[in-house]
Order: structure tokens, then sequence, then C-alpha cells
């Protein structure tokens, strides 16, 4: 099928699925976006995709690929090396991230100086295997991300040696949609909280949840989160906790095993549906669930 | 019918075939696990090939970084459960070597590389059952895997073989139609430019039928296309 210049031809080319190598458009008039390449006023498809188009800018979407990501993009990455002034973080993209010491909450405040000695201590703060989560800040000429987690809802999410309070799972990134909230928190009956962390990389991080109890203990809230940012420490779980941890997990698990995205509310009601089985028979019936679940959606 | 006789007086070959029939296509393409981004298998009549894409990711090895493209690396493996006989894998076979090698610069031509600059496109192949025909079974098979993965292609990879026999030219040739001594010429290519990626004839070819094999290996790369999109589209 091709495409003419006319308005018309959008919402037919909307589902319009075609494989590599096959014509897009004779038409010079476009410009050539993702998913093309332009071969003598051509415009061929390089991919298994549905052809989107705006305006003027034709792009093949394909059906599945790592993530890309953007800037403002919340993720989760595992911190895969140190170097000079920088960590490199793997966040399942095409190239590992880098988070730059300049880009990160020192122990200390804001207002502190970064000085030589914190380069050395680099170590200190995030090691090999440990979890951030972080915002993707910009990216390099080659396509690399740039991270930072300056703000006090980034940082490290749990350690190489120990798993601090949570687990970590991954899906597909296509199942997760850009949404205002990717900290989600649920409290669930006898005071059970579990906070999730839904990295736009499919990524994401179940700990056990604070219930918001966390900023009335202290005078200075933000100097204690500030400690806590990069202690390594595990806080005690109860049995009950650790339950519902690994049923949000499986839950999450379940829900990209039947190919739904994975949203808040989602999440939610595929939990209630969960809770008259064990967690451990969450994916061996994630069809029933997810069914169930989005009747209740 | 002779043990020699490759194709008999009545046209037919040792698995039933015609002279010139492809063996029977079964496609699979994607897995269940997300261990890999694409993951394709193809049984091409008794030969059975795997092949799972990891990638564009971060090199594994620092040497594979190339600054302006993707590195592509290719590990090719034949199961020792693959064939007849049992046998260990050698730790460097030069065959398997050799058939990587040509996988991978067959795949450098069609995959957009340049997109991907300091990223690794890994392509793991496994022949699960052995029964001729590995190298191109294992092209076709990468060929979805890739689609599966969504990395960028100039176009679909196709690949065929054909070959030469009691004054015939056959298609699709199989491991015992290989081991009675038939000159086989392995053809991948890219069918909407018709540009040839890869031709391999590891025996000698009288000049005379070779046009004719060619040709025959081209069919067979053209009807195998028909196959292998009809799979990504219904995927």
């Amino acid at each position: 099928m091709e495409i003419e210049s006319t308005e018309t031809a959008t919402t037919a080319a909307a589902l319009h699925r075609v494989t590599p190598g096959e014509t897009v458009t004779t038409d010079a008039s476009f410009m050539r976006g993702h998913g093309t390449y332009a071969e003598a006023d051509v415009l061929v498809a390089t991919v298994v995709g549905y052809v989107e188009r705006i305006n003027k800018l034709i792009s093949v979407r394909p059906v599945r690929q790592r993530y890309g990501g953007d800037i403002g993009d919340v993720v989760v990455g595992r911190i895969s090396e140190v170097g000079q002034k920088r960590w490199r973080v793997d966040i399942g993209a095409r190239q590992d991230a880098q988070l730059l010491l300049a880009a990160v909450n020192l122990p200390g405040g804001e207002l502190r100086r970064r000085s030589e000695s914190d380069e050395l201590q680099m170590r200190h703060l995030l090691s090999e295997g440990d979890l951030i989560s972080a915002e993707i800040q910009a990216f390099y000429g080659d396509g690399a991300a740039s991270l930072h987690t300056r703000s006090l809802k980034y940082g490290k999410v749990c350690t190489h040696l120990y798993l601090r309070s949570g687990s970590f799972i991954t899906v597909p990134s296509s199942l997760i949609k850009r949404s205002k909230a990717h900290f989600l928190h649920f409290s669930f009956a006898n005071a059970i909280f579990v906070d999730v962390i839904v990295g736009m990389n499919g990524f994401i991080f179940v700990s056990k949840g604070t219930g918001g109890s966390n900023d009335t203990k202290t005078d200075n809230p933000q100097q204690q989160q500030q400690d806590v940012l990069y202690s390594n420490e595990n806080e005690p779980i109860s049995d009950d906790e650790r339950i519902a941890i690994a049923r949000v997990s499986n839950c999450i698990l379940a829900l990209a095993k039947e190919n739904e995205l994975i949203t808040e509310p989602m999440i939610l009601q595929a939990y209630e549906a969960s809770t008259q089985m064990e967690a451990y028979d969450i994916l061996e019936n994630s069809q029933q669930i997810v069914d169930v679940a989005k009747m209740n959606l | 019918m002779g043990k020699t006789e490759v194709v008999t007086d009545e046209g037919f070959r040792i698995d039933g075939r015609r002279a010139h029939e492809l063996r029977r296509v079964v496609c699979t393409v994607g897995g269940e696990s997300y261990v890999a981004d694409g993951e394709a298998m193809i049984d091409t009549g008794n030969t059975k090939c795997l092949v799972r894409v990891f990638g564009p990711r971060e090199p594994t090895v620092r040497s594979n970084v190339l600054l302006e493209r993707a590195s592509v690396v290719v590990d090719f493996n034949l199961a020792a459960f693959s064939s007849g006989e049992r046998k260990q894998k050698l730790r460097q076979d030069k065959r398997l070597l050799e058939m990587a090698s040509l996988i991978k610069s067959t795949f450098e031509a069609a995959i957009l590389t340049q997109s991907f600059p300091r990223s690794e496109i890994a392509i793991q192949i496994q022949i699960l059952q052995f029964d001729g025909g590995s190298l191109h079974a294992a092209i076709n098979t990468t060929t979805l895997a890739l689609m599966n993965a969504g990395i960028p292609m100039l176009d679909f990879v196709v690949a065929s073989s054909a070959g030469f026999a009691n004054g015939t030219t056959i298609l699709d040739v199989n491991y015992t139609e290989e081991s009675m001594d038939v000159p086989t010429l392995s053809l991948a290519m890219m069918p909407r430019s018709g540009k040839v990626v890869l031709l391999n004839l590891e025996s000698r070819l009288h000049l005379n039928e070779f046009e004719g094999v060619l040709r025959l290996a081209k069919e067979g790369c053209t009807r195998m296309y028909g196959i292998l999109d009809e799979a990504v589209r219904r995927n």
C-alpha cells in the first residue's frame, strides 16, 4: 500500500504493517522518520512495525524494540562500573547510561562543595551491582543517556550485598506507559505498605513502603532522608510484608506475561484479583487474574 | 533405485521430494522468555535451528566497541545431540568458526549498524537438529530473530541451497545428499533488491551447470522470502 499526500490517507495508514525492505511511500515530499530509510526518492521500512505519520514525517514504529529512552524518563538501573567522576549504569538500553558525580545529591546537604575526596569516596556511595532510580537528563551524541539523581526521590534503592527491603523485576519496556507517577505507594489491609518504582525502561523495584510515616519522625525530614539515601542497612520486614511484596511482584509479572500495560490501577486490580490464591500460584493463573482485573477496572 | 542415485529415474529424491521442491518449513517467531531481545526458530525438514538475538546492548567485551557503528557478534553452535552420532564439540572448531564469520559478514551488510555506535548486537545460533543446510537455515532464522528484536535492516536476508546430481539441478540439499558428494551452492540474497550477499560453493561444479544451479538457488530464496514474510506478518 502506498500513502498519498492527502489528509484522508492518515486513518488508512494508521494500522498498516510493513516489513523491512517494503516501500512505505514513493512520494518524495515526505520526511524520513525512525524505522525508514530513503532510497532514491522512495521511503523504505527497516523494521517490522506500523506506519505512523505526523504531518510530513513518516516513521515506522517497531512491534518490539529495546528501550530507547526520552529526557525526563524515570528509570531504574544497576551500577555496572565506577569510573572517573562518573558511574556507568545498566538501564537496559543500547548502551550503559552515565551518572556523573556532579549529578547526584551527596550526603550533607545541597550546598556542599564536591571535593577530590568525594571522587575517591565514590564507591562508598554507589558501588557495582547497586540498584538506583534516576531520571534521564540528557543524551550524548552517540545515543548514550546521562542520568541525574538530583531529587530526594531518586537514589540508591538496593545494594549488591543486601536486597534492601524489596525485590527487583524486569518486564518489556513497551508495557510501561509514561505517567505522572512512577513512584507508586500501595497500602493494603493490616497496615501493610508496598512501594513500587516503575522505571520507563521496564526495570521495576518493589519494596516495603513507609506508609508516609517517615516524615513525621524527625524535625528535619530532609536530613534524615539524605542519610538513609546511601545507607546499606536492612529494615526488619515481617512475613506478611514479604508476602505482599512477592504478591505485587508476581502480579506485575503476570500482567507482563499477558501483554498488559503496567499501570497503577492495573497493578491494584491484579492484586485484588489474586488475593484468593497464594502468591506463588499467581504466574500460573496469570490469564485468569488479568481477566478479572480488566473486568473490575 | 541404486544407492548412488540422488535423483531416481522417476524424478524422486531420497526423502521423497522432487528435484525442485523445498523441504517443509515451519517458522516460530518470538519466545516465551524475556531473556533475549529477539528469538526465532525454523524447522526446515529435519534441520532445526534456534536463534537468539541480544541487543543493541553495551558490548560485553571492551574490544568489541566500535566508535562509528554497532559490532555484530555471532556465536554458531552445533548441539552435541544434533546429528546421528553424539560428538563432543571441540573448543575451537574451525568449521563452526567459519560459519559464524560467514553469517557475521552477511548480516553486517544488511543491518543498519551505523545507527547504534558503541553498541553490540549478539546473535546466538543453535542447530538443534542437523540434516544438512545448516548455513542457510541459520541465516533464515537469524533474519526472523533480528526482526523480532526490532533491529533495523535494509531488507530481508533469505538463503537457500542448490546442488547438481544425476544430470539435474536439485533444490535444498539435505544431509544424505550432501554426504553423497553433491556439489552444493549456498546463496543468501536480499530479495527485494536482488542483491547477493553470500555465495558459497565448497566443491567443484562444472561451469556449464553453474548458471542453472544459481538460478535454482535464487528461485529457492524467492520462495523462502514468501514464507518468512508471511511469518513476520502473522506474528
